[in-house]
């Protein structure tokens, strides 16, 4: 066996080359398992679907992309050890992240200082990017949803009076609301209540009960489907009548089947419509469809623009170092995606015009667009 | 001041669903003094065995009182059958070992259940068929009580009822209350120590499937985790209580559900948890048994 050893190990080492060789690397990790698993399923499903594309296209370079998904449980700990893994252990030269913020602010500084491009398909906490110049992003960032709404509370709905109720322990959802708060505010509106709950929680009976003793004319609850369907029940429940509205977080078929009737009518912030008349949008509709026999949501769309603009980068650069695709990332501009014209800033995050959608049923109305 | 009903109402309401699982909880610990921390996952089975049963029968074409009780039954079957799976095969053969080798063995069971769970049944949420239409019972003003409310609490005082009977006036109970106390010498005078824990388990398993179908009925959104935060607040209370005590749990649940609401309302509800567990350790500095822990000559 000793004489065995170096013999085996060159083998491996001969076996490992050859792989690396005829295949192009790309580690992804999103929560496949846990609370908020439908969204990395989502994700999950546009990025596949991408890779697949190009592959059956032919590939990058002449190779085949080759895609790890890890999954991260929903927990940020385990971003992290998913992210040195990939690294480390599967040598990936780029890596396409999770749906969560919290996630991405744990596994990006590990890319960072690995020298690893990181694209987020929809993280879109602003401090994720921060991490360094590995990092990028092709959402747009939350105070631009708070804004969004803000703006479309104000000016198109004529709200007045206010309450928030943000979920405390999601970075999302607090940056959203602060965001919305001060833009609300700024617009002359009034905010008359500002509650939290914690995901996980199913009664809301408490808060709801405070937010009715304000009579305000909405209530801006930037969190998960999850939570937002049990809300909206209790809210119509108590009898608040004033329109509920939400960002990303909502875009899911379980909200309706959740919330029922309470979540008629409502409306929240998002990525892209079904609803969009653009062929490209139209194409990917199709082809999703196909491939996975439902309806993609804005997370599978945004995961299959992230997949596709790294998979670009890729092919642009000179090589396959870090560097070098990195640069390429930097450089993308008007890229056709799903989900709007992309454009990456000086702070790696994408610049892009956001829709308000109207809750019906299993549909999802388009309302209107609104432009940075 | 309607705010105020409003407020009681609906912790009372809450407390009431934390009762169910505190009873849980409570009885085992009663009769063997360990924490059934998986007691909690056993809940969300008997969630989802109601859910397939449920869609399977085609329930939500006919709600009613019919379809509830039978659901219930059927997540009580289930739950119980898992509580004696889980005591024959991984609470038994450590009877001898050390205290905390069970315990351990205990959040192993759980974390077992509650990731097979997500493989199984998958991660996301499903929504729980609508069994019973819920209505309002009676209004004063913008004050509502609703029939669901009523119903979680009848059934939490009326299955704290029943256990105490159990317990204390059929033999069945004085056989578990002889292993609570002494289980060798239990064990010595003829009582199979074997089948009254299997037994014990059994029932406190199966309220957690009773549980779970009025926590479904309540709020329409199951997961494999679901039973995680849940049973933290329901194992607070049976300690508050007094953990042993049946109407401790009973107690204890109710003043966690109203002091969360009241810490809402008149508070923060950004500091809800902290203070609600601040009250709790206030508490127990006070009576470090639990409210009604030191009364009882008996634990049961």
């Amino acid at each position: 066996m000793k004489r065995l050893l170096p013999i085996l190990c060159v083998l491996f080492f001969l076996g490992a080359c050859t792989k690396n060789t005829n295949e192009i690397v790309i580690g992804e990790y999103d929560s496949l398992t846990g609370s908020d698993a439908t969204f990395g399923l989502s994700s999950n499903k546009g990025v596949r679907m991408a890779f697949d594309e190009i592959n059956d296209a032919g590939g990058i370079k002449g190779k085949k992309i080759s895609l790890i998904t890890l999954d991260d449980q929903g927990k940020n700990e385990e971003a992290a050890s998913a992210t040195t893994r990939l690294i480390t252990h599967n040598k990936v030269i780029a890596i396409i992240g999770g749906v969560a913020s919290g996630r991405s602010k744990a596994a990006a500084p590990i890319a960072q200082a690995h020298k690893v491009p990181f694209v987020s398909p929809s993280s879109t906490n602003p401090d994720v990017t921060k991490a360094g110049d590995y990092i990028f992003r092709v959402c747009f960032i939350d105070p631009f949803q708070g804004l969004v709404m803000a703006k479309f509370a104000r000016e198109n709905l004529n709200l007045k009076k206010v309450a928030i109720l943000r979920d405390v322990k999601n970075d999302y959802s607090v940056g959203l609301s602060n965001v919305f708060k001060r833009e609300f505010a700024d617009r002359g509106g009034q905010i008359v209540a500002d509650l939290s709950y914690q995901a996980g929680d199913i009664d809301f009976k408490a808060q709801l009960t405070e937010i009715r003793s304000k009579s305000p004319d909405g209530i801006y609850i930037p969190g998960y489907y999850t939570e937002v369907g049990l809300i909206a029940q209790q809210a119509r429940q108590l009898g608040i009548k004033a329109p509920l509205m939400g960002g990303d977080g909502w875009d899911s078929d379980k909200l309706s089947e959740i919330g029922k009737q309470a979540i008629d009518g409502n409306y929240y912030s998002n990525h892209y419509t079904t609803e969009s008349a653009d062929p490209a949008v139209t194409e990917f509709i199709k082809k999703f469809k196909a491939k996975y026999n439902e309806t993609p949501d804005a997370l599978a769309a945004l995961g299959y623009d992230a997949a596709r603009i790294l998979a670009q980068a890729i092919e642009r650069a000179p090589d396959l170092s870090g560097k070098a695709i990195r640069d390429e990332l930097a450089k993308t501009k008007d890229f056709p995606g799903v989900t709007g014209k992309i454009t990456l800033n000086e702070n790696r995050d994408a610049v892009k015009s956001a829709v308000i959608i109207q809750v019906e049923g299993k549909n999802r109305k388009f309302i209107t667009t609104i432009n940075p | 001041m309607h705010d105020f009903v409003q407020h009681i109402i609906n912790g009372i309401s809450l407390g009431s669903i934390y009762a169910l699982i505190a009873l849980g909880y409570t009885m085992v610990y009663g009769i063997l003094k360990m924490i059934n921390f998986a007691h909690s996952d056993v809940y969300m089975i008997g969630a989802f065995a109601a859910y397939y049963v449920a869609r399977w029968l085609g329930i939500e074409a006919q709600p009613g009182i019919a379809s509830l009780l039978m659901l219930i039954l059927v997540s009580m079957l289930a739950c119980g059958f898992l509580g004696f799976l889980i005591e024959r095969f991984a609470y038994r053969p450590l009877r001898k070992a050390p205290k905390l080798n069970i315990l351990i063995t205990a959040i192993g069971v759980s974390l077992f259940l509650q990731y097979s769970g997500q493989v199984v049944f998958g991660a996301d949420p499903k929504v729980f068929p609508e069994v019973m239409t819920d209505y309002v019972l009676l209004t004063f003003g913008p004050v509502e009580l609703r029939s669901f409310d009523l119903t979680v609490l009848g059934v939490s005082l009326v299955a704290m009822l029943c256990l105490e009977f159990l317990i204390k006036k059929t033999k069945v109970g004085r056989a578990m209350r002889a292993v609570s106390s002494n289980a060798l010498v239990a064990s010595m005078l003829g009582v199979n120590t074997d089948k009254i824990i299997a037994f014990t388990f059994v029932v406190g398993s199966s309220l957690a499937g009773v549980g779970s179908v009025l926590v479904g009925m309540k709020y329409p959104k199951i997961d494999p985790l679901m039973g995680m935060m849940i049973g933290l607040k329901a194992f607070v209370a049976a300690v508050l209580g007094g953990i042993g005590n049946i109407g401790g749990a009973v107690l204890g649940a109710l003043i966690m559900g109203l002091s969360e609401e009241m810490v809402v309302a008149y508070l923060s509800s950004t500091y809800r948890d902290a203070f609600a567990f601040g009250i709790l350790i206030v508490i127990l500095i006070f009576k470090p048994a639990g409210l009604l822990g030191k009364y009882s000559v008996e634990k049961v």
